[in-house]
């Protein structure tokens, strides 16, 4: 029987198909998908914050998306994914708010795609697809046994990337 | 260093900040009451600490709709404030303030804009409270509005209290009525300091 493993905000969770990972309600958080198309083996990271290194409360490495993604990467690899064959997927980043421009958060949804993005380049992993900003929430469901995102939002189709 | 930490739920401090939080939210009932014309009765705030992985279930989930007016706050303390409730409250508010009878689905736009108002009478009045018994200048910014999963618009706060901890505080308001709205209040961690030493602690 496969799952589908629940991901919540600021955490993230590792699979092996058949079984997938979701996060529901993504708003200016991203969620990484990373998998190795050959084994299947894959995971997902819901980050909340671009960069570890500027906030002094960092305890919780799943909640930025330069540690988390080197984190998820890590256990992934250790269940036995081959490091040269991963791909990544990313979605969310969305502003919800018109006037989210408070000095330090300008445009958070933006900072962490690019964060995100940065990381990824970083640790040679390709970014194959992507669906982010805007201003609307999204649920996304994630399956390594073929790579397929699925993203859901309120009054749209469900679109696969 | 700041004197509080918002991971310490044991901390003094944290419940002076809760003791605010009903002040606060007992203002904005008043508020609700004096704009509807209407008797609002309020049961006493539950006030929690919640972890980020567990902040998107409440609400009905993190996929429940939800209408979130979200100001930010500026003056002698600075941060945000948003105030939540489901779509069926909401729409019983906004027809109650427009005296009409609506009956399609979800938010039209006068009902979206009335709400929005409401929601800046609510907040400011929570924020007066505070600024009067704190004697600090608090201004509201003009309010927002954002209608969508609740996980989605619990992330905007959520990311700001991720800048100085590990969890969210929320405070939750039941009227009558069957009208359930929730605030969440962010200063930045150098207002509760600023709050705090107000208060002479």
């Amino acid at each position: 029987m496969s799952e589908i493993i629940k991901v919540g905000m600021a955490d993230l969770k590792t699979c092996k198909s058949p079984d997938a990972v979701t996060t529901l309600g993504l708003g200016s958080c991203v969620g990484v998908a990373i998998w190795d198309p050959v084994t299947k083996i894959g995971g997902l990271a819901h980050v909340m914050l671009p960069d570890s290194t500027k906030v002094k409360n960092n305890i919780n490495v799943y909640k930025f998306a330069d540690t988390g993604i080197e984190e998820l990467v890590r256990l992934i690899l250790e269940m036995g994914a081959g490091k040269s064959r991963l791909k990544a997927k990313i979605a969310g980043g969305a502003q919800m708010f018109a006037f989210q421009n408070k000095s330090d958060m300008v445009r958070v949804g933006d900072s962490n795609v690019i964060a995100s993005k940065k990381k990824l380049a970083e640790l040679g992993i390709p970014l194959v697809a992507e669906d982010t900003g805007e201003n609307y929430g999204r649920t996304v469901v994630f399956y390594p046994e073929n790579g397929d995102f699925y993203i859901r939002a309120i009054g749209k189709d469900e679109k696969v990337i | 260093m700041s004197r509080v930490d918002l991971n310490d739920l044991n901390s003094q401090y944290v419940d002076v900040f809760k003791e605010l939080g009903n002040i606060g939210a007992g203002n904005a009932s008043t508020a609700l009451a004096h704009m509807l014309n209407m008797k609002v009765d309020m049961s006493v705030p539950e006030v929690s600490l919640l972890e980020f992985k567990d902040a998107g279930s409440i609400l009905g989930g993190e996929e429940t709709i939800v209408c979130g007016v979200y100001l930010s706050v500026q003056g002698d303390i600075t941060g945000s404030i948003m105030f939540l409730l489901d779509v069926s409250s909401a729409k019983k508010l906004t027809n109650k303030l427009m005296g009409i009878e609506s009956t399609t689905e979800g938010l039209d736009e006068m009902e979206g804009s009335a709400l929005k108002e409401i929601g800046n009478i609510i907040t400011s009045a929570y924020l007066n409270s505070l600024a009067t018994l704190t004697g600090l200048k608090i201004l509201p910014s003009v309010p927002d509005l954002c209608i969508d999963m609740a996980g989605a618009i619990l992330s905007v706060p959520a990311i700001e209290f991720g800048t100085v901890g590990d969890k969210i505080l929320l405070i939750k308001n039941r009227f009558s009525e069957g009208l359930e709205g929730h605030f969440i209040l962010v200063p930045d961690l150098e207002s509760y300091d600023t709050i705090l030493s107000a208060i002479g602690m």
